[in-house]
């Protein structure tokens, strides 16, 4: 009985861990970006001062939507059905898909725009 | 991998240099002496007395049925006084070490308190708020004073005295890298000599609980090379830089317009608000909120929107900005070098 359980919990951790991994193959798959750099550059630009984003320290702004989860969402930037490159060019220049946006333009590189997608679509 | 190291090499720029064992003065370098000559003589006796009480532990009993020693015999005359003289001893070995650990403390703290010449150094006056530090380098011509907050800049080798007072409660100046603390106490001054002799980024922070943001309530010192520092300062003194775009300029015209006024001071411009930090030279500091955040344009308007999530109870209003306003504010904001 315990070993069955022992059992059961390991194939849970298992799952749990190819499931992390595997969201993040997945996400650089989508993005053809590294999530691991893109954590970093979130953390460097400072969006969590605004955004709760898991697994970024800090992170706990409420200017902004929380971003967990974000890869389920149907929009971004509440009008750009959401897909890769609309997600980075929201990230880039909020202000050219809504002029009264108060997110504001960090001046993010196209090619950290794209780790930063990376790092979001991982996020369940 | 790379970019591990980068984060890595970035998270301790900003964190690893507070430390009282990595001294960078000889003020701190005395201290720390100091505390290693505590460690290692008290680690002494520490053993010492273990030892002794072990060894009674180790010895065989002569038997179980004995009994207690103090039942069955009177102690011997000679066992007394031998007793005695140990007792004795151990007294005058004790008053002898405390009374040289005194002479050692009372050393170090003479040898922390100042130069011996004052030739050569020059004068901070630093002030502690509810959670921040206002800092301002006196000079006899007041157009060469120069105003800032929560970062003080420092030449190498040279004595800087420290004249600390608070506006609202009781905080405590530290910089483990250099000196030990000295309390700023409201109405009244206090002074610190510190000096740094290798250049770096030491953290310092207010080391007596003042209230609730007490723990984000850190400042940065900058030790840098004559050359460096002269020109630090001669920039310092500069007033603000003019909006460089339109968009800098509409940045500038909703700061002059807005609550932010009340409290900020920028130079050069009609904001001389006086209750929150100067920020005429904002964007040559390296954090912002007292080293809450690295200073930056994200964090920046997290801090301006919606400053109470990210330093509940901090003094700084939640001053309502246009969302279409932001932009240009925290691009004249970060244009203040």
């Amino acid at each position: 009985m315990r070993n069955s359980f022992a059992a059961l919990a390991l194939f849970a951790a298992c799952v749990a861990a190819s499931c992390g991994s595997s969201a993040k193959q997945n996400a650089a798959a989508i993005t053809g970006g590294d999530p691991d750099r893109g954590a970093h550059h979130i953390a460097r630009y400072g969006c969590g001062s605004c955004h709760a984003i898991p697994g970024i320290s800090g992170a706990h702004g409420l200017v902004g939507p929380p971003l967990a989860g974000i890869g389920r969402r149907l929009y971004v930037g509440g009008s750009l059905p959401n897909e890769p490159a609309n997600l980075e060019h929201w990230v880039r220049d909020p202000h050219s898909v809504n002029e009264k946006t108060v997110m504001p333009n960090l001046g993010v590189t196209a090619r950290d725009a794209t780790d930063i997608a990376a790092y979001l679509y991982s996020l369940k | 991998m790379r970019c591990t190291t980068l984060a890595i090499l970035t998270a301790s720029a900003l964190s690893a240099q507070q430390s009282a064992v990595d001294a960078a003065g000889s003020y701190a370098a005395a201290i720390r002496s100091l505390g290693t000559f505590f460690l290692i003589l008290l680690g002494l006796i520490f053993l010492i007395v273990i030892a002794l009480a072990l060894i009674p532990l180790t010895r065989r009993h002569r038997g179980i049925e004995q009994e207690p020693l103090e039942q069955t015999h009177q102690p011997s005359h000679g066992t007394e006084t031998r007793l005695g003289t140990m007792v004795g001893i151990a007294t005058a070995v004790t008053i002898l070490i405390l009374f040289g650990l005194v002479v050692a403390s009372v050393s170090v703290g003479k040898s922390i308190a100042g130069p011996s010449t004052h030739a050569n150094s020059i004068a901070v006056e630093i002030t502690g708020n509810q959670w921040w530090w206002y800092v301002r380098y006196a000079n006899l011509d007041p157009s060469r004073i120069v105003v800032t907050a929560n970062e003080l800049h420092i030449p190498v080798g040279r004595p800087v005295m420290i004249r600390g007072s608070s506006n609202d409660v009781i905080h405590s100046f530290w910089v483990p890298n250099l000196q030990g603390k000295r309390d700023l106490i409201p109405s009244r001054i206090t002074t610190l000599w510190l000096q740094a002799d290798r250049p770096g980024r030491y953290r310092g922070q207010c080391a007596e609980f003042c209230g609730l943001q007490h723990a984000h309530m850190a400042l940065w010192v900058v030790a840098e090379p004559a050359v460096q520092f002269e020109s630090w300062m001669t920039h310092q003194i500069e007033p603000s830089v003019a909006p460089s775009s339109p968009d800098e300029q509409r940045g500038k015209e909703v700061f002059l317009n807005s609550g932010c006024v009340l409290c900020h001071a920028i130079q050069g411009t009609p904001a001389n608000g006086q209750v929150g930090p100067d920020l005429t030279h904002f964007a040559s500091r390296m954090t912002l909120a007292a080293g809450t955040l690295p200073n930056n344009k994200g964090n920046l308007s997290g801090w301006i929107a919606d400053p109470q999530t990210i330093k509940p109870g901090t003094k700084m209003a939640t001053v309502p900005v246009k969302s279409e306003d932001m932009q240009p504010l925290i691009d004249y904001l970060e244009s203040l070098r």
